[in-house]
């Protein structure tokens, strides 16, 4: 795909809105289209962290194998949203699986390539940052109203 | 408001149970026969059911106010009173106050675009503004449903769920806090449903029912994309005994869910919505 093509698709998604166009040229320079058929998967828990996806198109089922109870779905995340947090921080290892409930398009950002340059320029690494802290947090306000079990019985 | 059929509030009339369902594990759905005339009621009012020899409870309409065909209540077995409730079967009977209460402002949602958020069992205080809303679809400008709950299995009124995702001027999204591989929805919390959704948020208002934390977080992200305090109304469903705003058991200064509510405008409630007891 011509590198134009790219950066629209990139500056598009709400992951990067707004980003300073300058900082848009480093990040496309990580950035590829990628894939994933129905039930393939887009990593596995334990498997180095090296992608960050912004997804496109499509479902993604965030699974945990539960011994004796197949995989349990702890969230789904469609498009516009993104998938991997792990490439962030050491050990670089992903903590549960992500697989394709339907058709996936993607832009996946190499990891090492995407560290590398907010290393190098704190600038991007400070806007990068700010853009995926608030998500993290939103995914840990939904984990305590899932472990909340809200809907669940109440104790007697 | 819609007064109680009964004379005397604190009177039940009998009622026989005319229809029984299991809508999902623990939950039933009963509809009622009355041996006099029906109780007319608005959507979001609720009348006290009492399981006799056991007690009562309040329990929300979950049918629809435009049908004259018995009274539909929806309840989830989680302590004597309802479990007693759920037990009930065809030709039983019951004892019935109501209908009491303040309900949904259905009059202010025309023009409006319209969200109704709902968790859990949450979903049967809001089906007859649901049932009202699709009567009168042409009165109202967007209209969405989120509805979260715990798994699939939990899922209230699934294929009327269904039909209503099928038509096209109704935007219905659920998702459940966890599923297995069967299942091919959304899975996570009832807010994460909201940036799906196309509304004017100064012309939007939010409907919601459901757990209080739920209530909680749903308050805050709708805020948080700008409907105002103003534009969100929440069913409270604080433990009550008379239902008439006399025996003050669920009386906050100044106000009584039964009587007041339990619907109220969110900026009317918000230090309610803070105690952990009423
Ligand atoms: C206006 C209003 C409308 C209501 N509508 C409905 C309805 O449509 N369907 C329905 O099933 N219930 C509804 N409720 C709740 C219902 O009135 C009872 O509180 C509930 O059924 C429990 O009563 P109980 O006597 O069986 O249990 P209790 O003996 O009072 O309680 C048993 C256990 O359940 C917990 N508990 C009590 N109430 C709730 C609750 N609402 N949610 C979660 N846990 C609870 C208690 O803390 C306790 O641990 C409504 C309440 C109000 C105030």
């Amino acid at each position: 795909m011509a590198v134009e093509g790219l950066e629209r698709i990139v500056r598009d998604h709400p992951f990067f809105k707004g980003l300073d166009e300058s900082f848009l040229e480093l990040v496309c320079g990580c950035a590829q289209n990628v894939r994933f058929e129905a039930g393939a998967y887009l990593f596995r828990e334990g498997g180095p962290a090296d992608q960050l996806y912004l997804i496109r198109e499509g479902r993604v089922a965030l699974e945990i194998a539960a011994p004796g109870s197949g995989a349990v779905t702890f969230q789904t995340v469609s498009e516009g949203e993104i998938v991997g947090i792990s490439w962030l921080f050491p050990p670089y290892r992903w903590t549960y699986d992500a697989r394709a409930m339907e058709r996936v398009r993607a832009i996946g950002m190499d990891a090492t390539c995407l560290r590398t340059k907010c290393e190098a320029d704190h600038d991007l690494g400070y806007d990068v940052m700010k853009r995926l802290v608030p998500i993290l947090f939103q995914r840990l306000q939904a984990t305590r109203l899932q472990v909340l079990d809200i809907y669940g019985k109440p104790a007697a | 408001m819609v007064q109680p059929a009964s004379h005397d509030p604190m009177v039940p009339q009998v009622m026989r149970v005319a229809q029984a369902q299991l809508d999902a594990p623990d939950v039933f759905t009963l509809k009622l026969e009355p041996e006099a005339d029906l109780p007319r009621f608005t959507p979001g009012q609720f009348n006290m059911l009492t399981a006799f020899g056991v007690g009562e409870s309040a329990i929300s309409v979950s049918g629809d106010p435009a049908s004259g065909d018995g009274i539909v209540h929806t309840i989830r077995a989680v302590g004597a009173v309802s479990r007693a409730l759920t037990e009930l079967r065809v030709g039983d009977s019951l004892g019935l106050r109501g209908p009491f209460g303040v309900g949904w402002p259905m009059e202010e949602l025309y023009g409006k675009d319209v969200i109704l958020l709902a968790g859990g069992i949450g979903l049967a205080p809001l089906r007859p503004a649901i049932y009202r809303l699709l009567a009168e679809r042409e009165r109202f400008g967007a209209v969405a449903i989120l509805y979260g709950t715990r798994s699939p299995a939990d899922i209230l009124f699934r294929s009327e769920v269904e039909s209503w995702r099928q038509r096209l001027d109704v935007d219905v999204h659920v998702t459940v806090d966890h599923a297995d591989e069967s299942w091919h929805g959304q899975v996570g919390v009832v807010t994460t449903l909201l940036p799906r959704i196309a509304f004017d948020p100064g012309r939007t208002v939010a409907l919601l029912c459901g757990p209080e934390i739920m209530m909680r977080f749903g308050v805050q992200a709708l805020g948080s994309v700008g409907v105002p305090d103003e534009g969100m109304y929440l069913s409270m469903e604080r433990s009550m005994k008379c239902g008439i705003g006399l025996c003050g058991h669920c009386q906050f200064s100044p106000a009584f869910v039964c009587k007041d509510g339990p619907v109220f405008r969110y900026d009317q409630i918000r230090y309610l919505l803070a105690l952990k007891e009423l």
